[in-house]
């Protein structure tokens, strides 16, 4: 607020529904301005110009925008931006560190897990999601987790080993450093 | 895709959700976990005035198992919860069966039972669970709350019978007298797809005698088909071979499939007929082998 009093013109008044919403994305707080129809991927990809999260079929089929909702992957195209208000989201650019890759990141590498890459980010969120969850997955467990996301590559042979060399390598530092706290 | 214009609304109580739709007067929608209803509004098959979003109302999203027995699904209980609830398994094994069945995992992060069931889409799983299980929906309006079985409460294709200004705040299964049995199956081209044909089966038995059949049929007809009538074979007898067979034979013909993209109708039929032979097949051995 600027003023105590201000009187709204005619055209603002009948302009478009708009809510302010906070968002906390890929660790730092985002509060921004949407309409209430903005789809959450809309708003990651051309409002916060993070377009590591890619939209494939916009039907709630593909998985290829999913992002990470407080620590569980939903397909961003089929929420909408104000329902995130207060939430954490995590994009594909939120998995590195500062200097190096996350282990899921580091196994797609090591095990050419991607093709053409454009379903990769999905992938690569759902995959961290379950090794949150489940740090020692089964191939089957793997292949179930990730049967929400789809490759038109058809490279899950090698995707599937990605997610398994990044549970093994997240269980190894996990054993060097004593986790299990 | 966008969604036409719409307000928005994101209550923090219950009764403040029940004004918003008696505002509305029938142009307010419900939003709870979106999985269906998102793609609609994108597809503008859907364009309500107003989106009523039920997800920071406190105290829906339960999954309680109440002292008579009976399991009580609140509104925001997302798939996914009921698909980690490993205890549902020997109380509510057809709600185990179809929990990992629903959609995909990303989608069963969101999408809820109840707003499956209100959805009201005669491909969805949840409404032939829960007919066949005998569960109800708690409704709650201005006037306070109703219990619609849901055998009632699916009127048609993605039809329901709540009025405007009610909220579909739970659906309570019946516990089981005796031991509960049964089963759901789906053939889907692939995860995430539409039903092929999909069989729900709740049973109940004393010792090896069957003493309630309840069973529903998903993506077979216009609407989730009630087979209840077929699964009367069952009752008052060992499931035998016979038995069975009548059950199945039953199903198949209160089948009311159609030939599409996904199978001819007397395909389907079979399937219907394949599916209520396996889950029966399966509880009998079970039965045989704890005996």
């Amino acid at each position: 607020m600027t003023s105590l009093f201000e009187e709204v013109p005619r055209a603002e008044e009948d302009a478009v529904p708009v809510r302010t919403v906070s968002v906390t994305v890929n660790g730092e707080r985002r509060t921004v301005k949407v309409e209430p129809r903005l789809l959450l991927a809309h708003m990651i990809r051309h409002g916060l110009k993070l377009t590591g999260t890619h939209t494939g079929c916009d039907t709630s089929n593909c998985g290829a925008c999913t992002v990470l909702l407080d620590g569980r992957p939903v397909k961003s195209c089929t929420m909408l931006a104000v329902q995130a208000d207060g939430h954490e989201v995590t994009t594909v650019e939120g998995l590195a560190g500062q200097s190096e890759l996350h282990p899921v990141q580091e196994g797609f590498k090591d095990e050419h897990g991607l093709q053409c890459g454009f379903c990769t980010p999905g992938m690569m969120l759902t995959a961290k999601a379950l090794l949150d969850e489940n740090p020692d997955p089964t191939e089957d467990e793997v292949r179930w987790a990730l049967s929400g996301n789809l490759c038109r590559c058809t490279g899950y042979q090698n995707i599937v080993k990605s997610v398994l060399w990044a549970a093994k390598k997240q269980r190894a530092a996990a054993g060097e450093t004593g986790a299990g706290e | 895709m966008y969604p036409s214009r719409f307000g928005y609304e994101s209550p923090r109580a219950l009764d403040e959700a029940i004004e918003l739709l008696t505002r509305g007067q029938g142009e307010a929608k419900i939003l709870a976990g979106g999985q269906s209803l998102i793609p609609m509004l994108k597809l503008r098959f859907a364009s309500p005035e107003m989106l009523v979003d039920i997800n920071n109302l406190p105290g829906l999203s339960h999954l309680t198992v109440d002292p008579d027995g009976s399991l009580r699904v609140g509104a925001l209980c997302r798939h996914s919860q009921l698909e980690r609830a490993a205890a549902l398994a020997g109380p509510f094994p057809t709600i185990a069966a179809a929990a990992p069945l629903v959609a995909d995992p990303i989608v069963r992060n969101r999408g809820t039972l109840v707003g499956s069931i209100c959805h009201a889409d005669p491909q969805g799983d949840w409404a032939a669970v829960a007919i066949a299980l005998g569960a109800s929906v708690v409704a709650q309006g201005p006037s306070g709350r109703r219990r619609i079985p849901v055998a009632d409460f699916v009127s048609g294709p993605f039809q329901n019978v709540l009025a405007y200004d009610e909220v579909a705040v739970e659906v309570v299964f019946p516990a089981a007298a005796g031991t509960a049995a049964g089963g759901y199956l789906k053939l889907e081209r692939r995860v995430g797809d539409f039903a092929t044909a999909g069989v729900a089966v709740g049973l109940e038995r004393s010792g090896s005698v069957v003493t309630r059949a309840g069973m529903a049929l998903t993506g077979v007809g216009g609407a989730t088909i009630d087979a209840s009538g077929a699964a009367q074979a069952l009752v008052g007898g060992e499931l035998t071979a016979d038995r069975i067979a009548r059950a199945a034979e039953g199903a198949a013909a209160a089948a009311k499939p159609r030939s599409d993209h996904r199978g001819s109708a007397a395909y389907k039929r079979h399937i219907v007929h394949t599916f209520v032979t396996r889950i029966l097949t399966r509880v009998a051995d079970d039965v045989e082998r704890a005996a």
